[in-house]
């Protein structure tokens, strides 16, 4: 039977979730870091951040505005030579720090994604005006302001659709059984 | 005849802000013979922003798009780069996490449904080039491009995390397309960088820095026009190009198209197909000798 050394650890916790077992491989090159587009606006840059939650350090990791740069470009992913899955250890950072709230505002991130997807839970798609509007009201109604030109333009395009795109009643029952039932078996991280 | 089950994605669909992309995309199609047929009451695939709150609800958004698929038997293609990965992730997070599986499976048979892991999932970018080919594509062309200078663009997610049909930093096969249509492909370092994601809307400031570096790198090798396969990155380059304009006191004023788009202009489609009408930086001017 394997003997557990270090139970209950954030390196453990990182560990168990899908993705996030390669955190161990870590070298500490900076591979990562030097790919990274936005490294330099990250409170800690990615190969630190990996140092840190090594080191056991979950609430400085979890309430940094790191992983919430993140643009998913997967380029560290691809380079990384040990093989981790850089984009989707930051993913896994992301999830249990908005889970928790430990995301402390310094970054307006959190709050988009949470709009993002609050949209796409209720409706089953986005509606890109609704979900735009409803973000800038929530975070900073100046800049909704600051942003009327710019929604104009797109409008004039026809490029916003005041209609959201709905799916069948049928097809939204059946989408809103699958999420009460994957929230009731908790919502793996 | 070629036969695909499509997925258009929000953007793509005919309520999303990329809807141009979707009716040149099988405008495109139907010139090269192959025939998309539109997933019935397909859902969002939850993108980046749904992994990144909760994670089996973001695979099961797109594992109910994959149950419906697998019905139909055919490949599933999308022209977006953001479902690409999605939906891909998901199904090979169900190959390799038995548990996380069980979990997803549990949740669909709530809306009876269930997905045995055998969709294809394909970039339309992909099919395009690889299941039609060059020669065919250069076959169907009625207005040769006549050395147009265009950037290839390609973005971050058609070819990256994983291994797929191109070279994850170093792609090739937007700029073949581009040849194949008469049109030069020009060099372009960025080809395939970030263009800020959808933290356009959150982080503005920081996007918009990278959305100029990308132009510096294709205008330095004197592009008239650039295309690209992902909606989010031509509405990141072309929307927000009077903003980049206004903050870093430059003058771009360079025509950000689809791949389909372009192609459509080549293949002599007119506007009802290519929606040229829907870009905020005008084409025309670049493009007035082919259309």
């Amino acid at each position: 039977m394997e003997t557990k050394t270090r139970a209950n650890t954030f390196v453990d916790e990182i560990g168990a979730i899908p993705g996030g077992e390669s955190i161990r491989l870590c070298i500490q090159c900076g591979t990562c870091t030097a790919s990274c587009p936005n490294a330099d606006k990250m409170e800690h840059t990615p190969s630190q951040l990996i140092a840190m939650a090594r080191a056991g350090m979950r609430d400085e990791v979890l309430s940094s505005n790191a992983m919430w740069y993140c643009l998913s470009c997967y380029l560290c992913t691809v380079r990384c030579p040990r093989g981790i899955k850089i984009t989707d250890l930051m993913h896994a950072f992301e999830r249990i720090s908005a889970r928790e709230g430990l995301s402390r505002g310094r970054t307006r991130t959190p709050t988009m994604y949470r709009s993002f997807s609050n949209f796409v839970y209720s409706l089953g798609s986005l509606p890109e005006l609704g979900f735009m509007t409803w973000f800038y009201l929530l975070t900073n109604p100046l800049r909704a302001l600051r942003m009327i030109p710019l929604a104009l333009s797109l409008l004039r395009h026809g490029r916003l659709s005041i209609k959201a795109r709905r799916l069948t009643p049928e097809g939204t029952n059946q989408l809103k059984a699958i999420f009460d039932k994957a929230e009731s078996l908790g919502g793996a991280v | 005849m070629k036969y695909y089950t499509y997925f258009p994605g929000c953007s793509a669909s005919s309520e999303g802000g990329a809807k141009a992309y979707g009716w040149s995309s099988k405008a495109v199609s139907k010139v090269l013979d192959m025939e998309l047929r539109e997933l019935d009451d397909w859902n969002c695939c939850g993108s980046t922003p749904y992994s990144s709150v909760d994670e089996l609800s973001s695979l099961c958004l797109s594992a109910r798009n994959l149950a419906l698929a697998e019905k139909k038997g055919l490949d599933l293609v999308t022209p977006c780069s953001s479902c690409y990965v999605m939906l891909n992730r998901t199904n090979s997070r169900l190959k390799e996490y038995p548990q996380t599986k069980a979990q997803v499976d549990e949740a669909l048979a709530a809306g009876n449904l269930e997905y045995h892991g055998t969709v294809r999932v394909r970039h339309l970018l992909d099919v395009v080039v690889n299941d039609i080919g060059y020669d065919e594509i250069n076959s169907k062309v009625k207005r040769n491009l006549g050395g147009l200078k265009v950037a290839p663009y390609y973005g971050c997610q058609v070819v990256r995390p994983r291994p797929s049909f191109d070279h994850p930093e170093n792609p090739q096969s937007l700029d073949k397309l581009i040849t194949s249509l008469g049109g030069r492909a020009v060099p372009f370092p960025l080809k395939s960088r970030c263009c800020g994601g959808s933290l356009i809307i959150s982080e503005e400031a920081l996007a918009l820095g990278l959305i100029r570096k990308i132009f510096d790198s294709a205008l330095s090798n004197g592009a008239e026009c650039l295309i690209t396969p992902c909606p989010l990155c031509q509405t990141n380059l072309d929307a927000y190009q009077s903003q980049v304009n206004k903050k870093f006191k430059t003058n771009f004023n360079l025509p950000v198209l689809f791949f389909t788009q372009l192609m459509g202009v080549a293949f002599g489609l007119g506007e009802e197909d290519l929606g040229l009408r829907t870009n905020i930086v005008p084409a025309e001017r670049v493009l007035a000798k082919y259309i």
